[in-house]
Parts: C-alpha cells; sequence; structure tokens
C-alpha cells in the first residue's frame, strides 16, 4: 500500500464514519430518554415492567415533555452468556448517552451495583439519572455506606441522581420492625452477597440485634449455584421461625424458597422488594410459599394503589392485558420524573433538566406524593408488606415509617 | 453436626455427585477418543433438561402413583438421552469433524462457540428465567436410619446407578466397549488427534446418551432448570473428570462423587460461597501430586493419558 493509497483510505473512512453518523441529526425540538436495563436473562421479566411503565408515561404525555418531542431508547446492560446486567454493558450504555448530546436524561438502573459503574460517568456529563429500582443506601446518603460513598459517584462534586423508591435504610430496619411486631425472634439471615443483597440483609439484621431478636446466622449464598439443598439443611436445624433472603429473584431467590419447603422448612420468609414479583413465585414453585412468605416494597402495594396508582393500573391492563407489577408503577414513576424535569427546565440543557429534578418537589405520582430530599432521595419512607395468597403476592399492611411496636429498646 | 445431618450431607453429595460423575463421563470418552474439551457438554445436558420439562408438562396431570410415575421419569430419560445422543453426534458431525485436522485451539474455540449457541437455543426453548422441574412422582419421603430419602434422590439413584452399572457392562464385556476402549487407548499411545470415525461417532453419542439422562437425574435434584445450568454444572463435572483422570471412565465417575461430596460438605461446613474454591483447591491439591489425576496414567508424549 502506498502513502497515498493509505492517505485516500483514511479520509474516506472518516467521511463515511462522521458522514453517516451524522445523517440522523437531532431535531432541535427533540430530547431522547435512555433506560439502562437487563433485558437479557432472568431480570427480563422486571425490566419489561419497567420499561413498559416508561412508555406508557411517554405515551399518556402524548410523546412530549414541554415543548420537546421525546424519544425513548430502551437499551440493555446485560449478556446471555453472564444472565445478569454487565459492568461493561453498563459502562457502554453509560458513555453512549453521554456522548449523544440530545440524551438529557437516563432512566436505570435495575441493580444498585450496576448504578455504581454508570453514575460517575454520567456524573461529569451532568447528565440525569432516575432509578426505579436501585435501593442501596451508599448510592446517596453519606456515612451509611462504604467508605467514600457516596461522593465516588459524584467526582463533579454535583449531584445528577434521584431515585423513586425508598433506600434499604428504610426497607431493612422498616422488615425487621415487621417482624418483630408479629413475634417473630428467632432469625436466619440469608443473602446474595451483591450490593442491594449484602446490603439490606445487613440493616435488617442489624436491626434484629437492637430488638433483642436472636439473629442465629447470617451468610451468603452463591447466586450461580443449581440449587441450595446442603445449605439450607443447616438452616432447618437451626429452626428459626423467620427466614430473611436479602436478594433478589434473579439472585436464585425462588431457588431458595423451593429448597426450603422441600427441606421441611416451616419458618416465615421474608424478602425484599427485589423479590416482589410474580417470577419469585413461579420459580419457588407457589406451593412452597403460599401464605408463607412475605414482600416488602418501598411504595403502595399494587392491591392498594393510590388514585393515580389505580388510573394507571386500569391503562397498563388495558394495554398489556395484565396488572402491573410494583416494578412497572416505578418505572412509570420515573419517567413521570424525567418528563416533568424537561418540561420545567424548558430547556435541552442538562446541568438544567438535572437541577429541576433535584428540585422537585410535590410530584403526585403513583407512589403518592412526595418530594426529592437533598441526597436526590424520596421523601416518602413507609413500606408495604405483601403475601403470596392463591400464586400471587397480595397486599397484608403498610408500615409507617416510624415502625411498628415502638422503638429500638424492644417497644 | 448431628449424624442424621451428616448423612443427610452425604446422601445429597452422592446424588449430586453420581449425576457430575455421569455428566463427566461425557467430557472423558469424548477426550479420549478424540483428544477434546468437548465444552458444550454442559449445555447438551442443558437442553435435555429443557426437554424433559417440556415432555413431562406434555404428559398430562402430575404428579403420578410412584409406579406409573417412575415409569413416565424412565421413559423422559430415555428420550433425553437418545435426543442428547443425537445432538452430540449433529455437533461432532457438523462442527468438530471438518476441524479434526485443525490445531487443538481452533477445536476448543469451536467447542467454546457451540457452548454459547447451545446456550442461546436453551433461552428461546424456556425463557430468562429458572422454569420449575415438573413432579413426576408423589412426594412420600421416607424415613431411614433418621435420614430423610426424599423421592426426589431415590429417582435421581434408579436413574444414576443402573447407567453405572449399564455403562460398565457395555464397556468391558461387549465387543463395541472392548473396542473403543483399545482405540481410545490405541490414540493415547500413538498421541493420534483421533480414533476411527465410527467410532468417534459412537463415542459422542455414548457421551451425549449419558449427559441427557444426568439432565432428568439433574432436574429432579436441583427442581428447577435454566438456560445457563450448563455453565457451572459443566465446570464442575470437567473438574470431575480432571480430578479422575480425563480418558478414564472409572476417573470421572469417582471424581464426581468426590466433587459432589466435597461441594456437600463445602457448603455446610464452609459456607455456600465457598463451595467452588473449596471444590477447586482440592482440584489443585490433587493435581499436585498426581498431575495425571486419580486414575489417569502419566502423562506421555506430551499429552496426559
Amino acid at each position: 500500500m502506498t502513502f497515498w493509497g493509505q492517505s485516500r483510505i483514511l479520509p474516506t473512512v472518516c467521511l463515511l464514519t462522521f458522514g453517516l453518523a451524522g445523517c440522523r441529526p437531532t431535531a432541535p425540538d427533540q430530547v431522547v430518554i435512555v433506560s439502562s436495563l437487563p433485558r437479557t436473562g432472568p431480570a427480563r421479566p422486571t425490566s419489561e415492567a419497567i420499561v413498559r411503565g416508561i412508555r406508557l408515561a411517554i405515551d399518556e404525555a402524548g410523546g412530549r415533555a414541554g415543548s420537546f418531542r421525546v424519544k425513548y431508547l430502551d437499551l440493555d446492560n446485560a449478556s446471555v452468556a453472564a444472565g445478569r446486567w454487565t459492568s461493561e454493558g453498563e459502562a457502554a450504555n453509560a458513555r453512549r448517552s453521554v456522548h449523544d448530546p440530545a440524551v438529557v436524561a437516563v432512566i436505570g438502573t435495575l441493580n444498585s451495583a450496576a448504578a455504581r459503574v454508570s453514575l460517575p460517568i454520567l456524573n461529569y456529563a451532568d447528565l440525569l439519572m432516575v432509578s426505579p429500582a436501585n435501593t442501596a443506601v451508599g448510592l446517596t446518603k453519606p456515612g451509611l455506606g462504604l467508605q467514600g460513598e457516596p461522593a465516588i459517584y459524584r467526582p463533579s462534586g454535583r449531584l445528577n441522581y434521584v431515585r423513586v423508591i425508598p433506600a434499604d435504610d428504610v426497607q431493612g430496619p422498616l422488615a425487621a420492625d415487621w417482624a418483630f411486631g408479629r413475634g417473630l425472634r428467632r432469625v436466619c439471615v440469608v443473602d446474595d452477597g451483591g450490593v442491594y443483597g449484602r446490603g439490606v440483609a445487613s440493616l435488617f439484621a442489624d436491626r434484629c440485634r437492637q430488638r433483642g431478636m436472636a439473629v442465629l446466622s447470617h451468610a451468603s449464598i452463591d447466586p450461580q449455584a443449581t440449587e441450595f439443598r446442603s445449605f439450607v439443611t443447616a438452616i432447618v436445624a437451626a429452626d428459626p421461625d423467620l427466614i430473611y433472603f436479602g436478594g433478589s429473584t434473579q439472585s436464585k431467590g425462588g431457588q431458595l424458597a423451593r429448597d426450603l419447603a422441600a427441606a421441611g422448612c416451616e419458618a416465615v420468609l421474608l424478602v425484599p422488594d427485589g423479590c416482589l414479583n410474580q417470577a419469585f413465585i413461579d420459580a419457588a414453585g407457589p406451593a412452597a410459599v403460599e401464605g408463607r412468605c412475605f414482600a416488602t416494597f418501598g411504595g403502595p402495594s399494587p392491591d392498594r394503589p393510590t388514585i393515580r396508582g389505580a388510573a394507571f393500573a386500569a391503562a397498563y391492563k388495558q394495554r398489556y392485558g395484565s396488572l402491573p407489577e410494583p416494578a412497572a408503577f416505578c418505572g412509570y414513576e420515573a419517567a413521570g420524573v424525567v418528563l416533568r424535569a424537561i418540561a420545567a427546565a424548558a430547556s435541552r440543557d442538562r446541568k438544567a433538566i438535572t437541577a429541576a429534578a433535584l428540585a422537585m418537589t410535590d410530584f403526585d405520582g403513583v407512589l403518592g406524593r412526595w418530594s426529592v430530599d437533598a441526597n436526590g432521595d424520596t421523601t416518602r419512607r413507609e413500606l408495604s408488606v405483601s403475601v403470596v395468597r392463591n400464586g400471587r403476592f397480595v397486599y397484608e399492611e403498610t408500615i409507617p415509617a416510624t415502625g411498628m411496636g415502638g422503638g429500638p429498646d424492644g417497644g | 453436626m448431628t449424624l442424621a445431618s451428616f448423612l443427610h450431607q452425604c446422601l445429597i453429595g452422592l446424588t449430586s455427585g453420581g449425576i457430575l460423575g455421569l455428566i463427566a463421563v461425557g467430557y472423558t470418552l469424548v477426550y479420549g477418543t478424540v483428544g477434546l474439551i468437548h465444552f458444550a457438554h454442559g449445555d447438551v445436558v442443558m437442553l435435555g433438561g429443557c426437554l424433559a420439562v417440556t415432555l413431562l408438562a406434555l404428559a398430562g396431570p402430575l404428579p403420578l402413583e410412584p409406579v406409573a410415575g417412575s415409569l413416565l421419569v424412565m421413559l423422559v430419560a430415555l428420550c433425553c438421552g437418545l435426543f442428547c445422543g443425537g445432538l452430540n453426534v449433529l455437533i461432532d458431525r457438523v462442527i468438530y469433524r471438518p476441524l479434526r485436522q485443525a490445531p487443538p485451539l481452533t477445536l476448543l474455540v469451536s467447542a467454546v462457540g457451540v457452548s454459547f449457541i447451545l446456550m442461546n437455543v436453551g433461552l428461546l426453548w424456556i425463557g430468562p428465567t429458572d422454569q420449575a422441574f415438573p413432579e413426576a412422582v408423589m412426594t412420600g419421603d421416607r424415613l431411614a436410619a433418621g435420614v430423610w430419602l426424599p423421592t426426589g434422590d431415590l429417582l435421581v439413584l434408579a436413574i444414576v446407578l443402573p447407567a453405572f452399572v449399564g455403562l460398565s457392562v457395555l464397556l468391558r464385556r461387549t465387543g463395541f466397549g472392548r473396542s473403543l476402549r483399545s482405540v481410545a487407548a490405541v490414540a493415547r499411545a500413538s498421541s493420534r488427534t483421533s480414533g476411527p470415525e465410527r467410532f468417534i461417532t459412537a463415542t459422542f453419542f455414548l457421551g451425549g446418551f449419558l449427559g441427557g439422562l444426568a439432565s432428568v437425574a439433574a432436574g429432579i435434584h436441583a427442581t428447577t432448570v435454566n438456560y445457563q445450568l450448563g455453565y457451572q454444572t459443566g465446570l464442575y463435572a470437567l473438574s470431575a473428570a480432571v480430578l479422575g483422570g480425563i480418558g478414564s471412565v472409572p476417573g470421572a465417575i469417582v471424581g464426581g462423587l468426590l466433587v459432589g461430596l466435597v461441594r456437600a460438605a463445602s457448603v455446610a461446613l464452609v459456607g455456600p460461597r465457598w463451595a467452588v474454591a473449596t471444590v477447586f483447591f482440592m482440584l489443585i491439591v490433587v493435581l499436585a501430586f498426581r498431575p495425571q489425576g486419580l486414575f489417569g496414567r502419566p502423562v506421555a508424549a506430551g499429552r496426559a493419558a
């Protein structure tokens, strides 16, 4: 290849690359909202519910936010081989969003650990991220997470992250309060070893100890394992009256419930919002969890929705033919926050949109009326509890933010 | 740990180890004849599990009475065996045979590629979430010597033990088995990359057939099937084959049982997060003293026996 040959190829490639990339310039009145969720693997049903909620919110708004037309891009952060979100996938989605000037907000992630990957990337660009599902405390709350959290997710020193459901400093302790209120005193705690699962399980266990409950064991499972029969034998031998699993359907919550039932365990099983979906019951087998498995969720139960939530559920059922799962409510709420922030900013400027989201007050959504606090968290702090009846989760009760049965001293 | 608890853990270890042993035989047979680590074998087993779920779903209302249910399970296991055997032969014909004379790395990469393709087929077949393995036999757990014997474990043993006996008879008492063993021995001694094609086809079929039986046993044991089942099960089974001495059928079976027992013990005593690490630690320790594995012959002509 001669120098001239090379010199012709290079500009041609550049011309084609940048020319093709520039073929579809975004119109000045259009904004792009991206979601980054695990669309492949076991988390797909939950992600699908979130995406359906997002699409419904955008369509109900007429595909517009203020004076802008809204385009929605549904990105996958998972791979078939991994069967879950991957750091590479999440980072690639974040970089793609940052480099496309039309992208003004990212809805995601489903997994708190994935948010740890993308948050610093988005933060440099002041790109708003609204999570429908993250609950790990360290993502927003100083002093409650790992050392350096949440500053490491805000390298610019500015906030760009909002979440629509309470973090695990609400979910974990209130779940323990609920257990205490039901007279459950002997607890085995299991988690999936992940950021979310380990975090919520530890907060639950800490509160149990504060309450004077006996935490008989706290162990992590391997979420890649095919079954846990050896493990549950030891749990059953400890004779607990409550087993708490910190994890999700994707981290084998269903298999654990199935193996516990097969081993003859009759203790109450309590799981966080990561397991509050039909896929969990299907994986466990309805008979294994019927009447004895309870799930917590940092918002109203879909069985007892707010007025706006009921309207959403009706619209969802009309469009998709089934009632929405909690994840769909959260997706709808997250999209609502983004749409309102864009309208309030009346601009495509990322910084202005992020500021509008962080300054949001009295948002009247499907999860109730709430505001964004100084950390980017929702101001709502109550927890709803559902139980498996007739093969599906149904509302049981609501735990107020103050907990049940008095203070940590035993009440 | 009480005696009953110990015996229960042993039962879990033996049943899961037996399943791993059956799968490990598939790895070892193929390696002994072709010199290939058939990475997709675990995923072939996974697809067998998918077929079992589909067939049992078509079988009508379940569970059945013990005799009828057990016969149904055996029939499904036979179907899955034939399916996995046929699939293994197909993979060999289409993918591996054209590459028979290619460098070993080419074959290895092809095997990994086949594994990913089969994983995607499984994803399309049963979806992304865990699928419950239908319970074919009415539960009636039995108590023996203070140990619960779940119906599922008895069914697993009813599949695994006859398979081991049948395999032993086939390899030692039939002309086909003796030929197969001599082909493997000649291939090892001469460092050839493969034996005659008809024996290779038979080997792939036999390995796949045993994997198909194991897929039903694994479904009963774990009570669920998912599209990623092949990865970890395959990893454990391959480790079992290496531990026993890859190329050795008795070695694969003993290796499987050892891996199952060590895994159950490590879950109960050390913690479930350490199960994989403990199994591989044992593997490393054994291989440090016997690089050829427990039943393997010393390395010759640059290739493990």
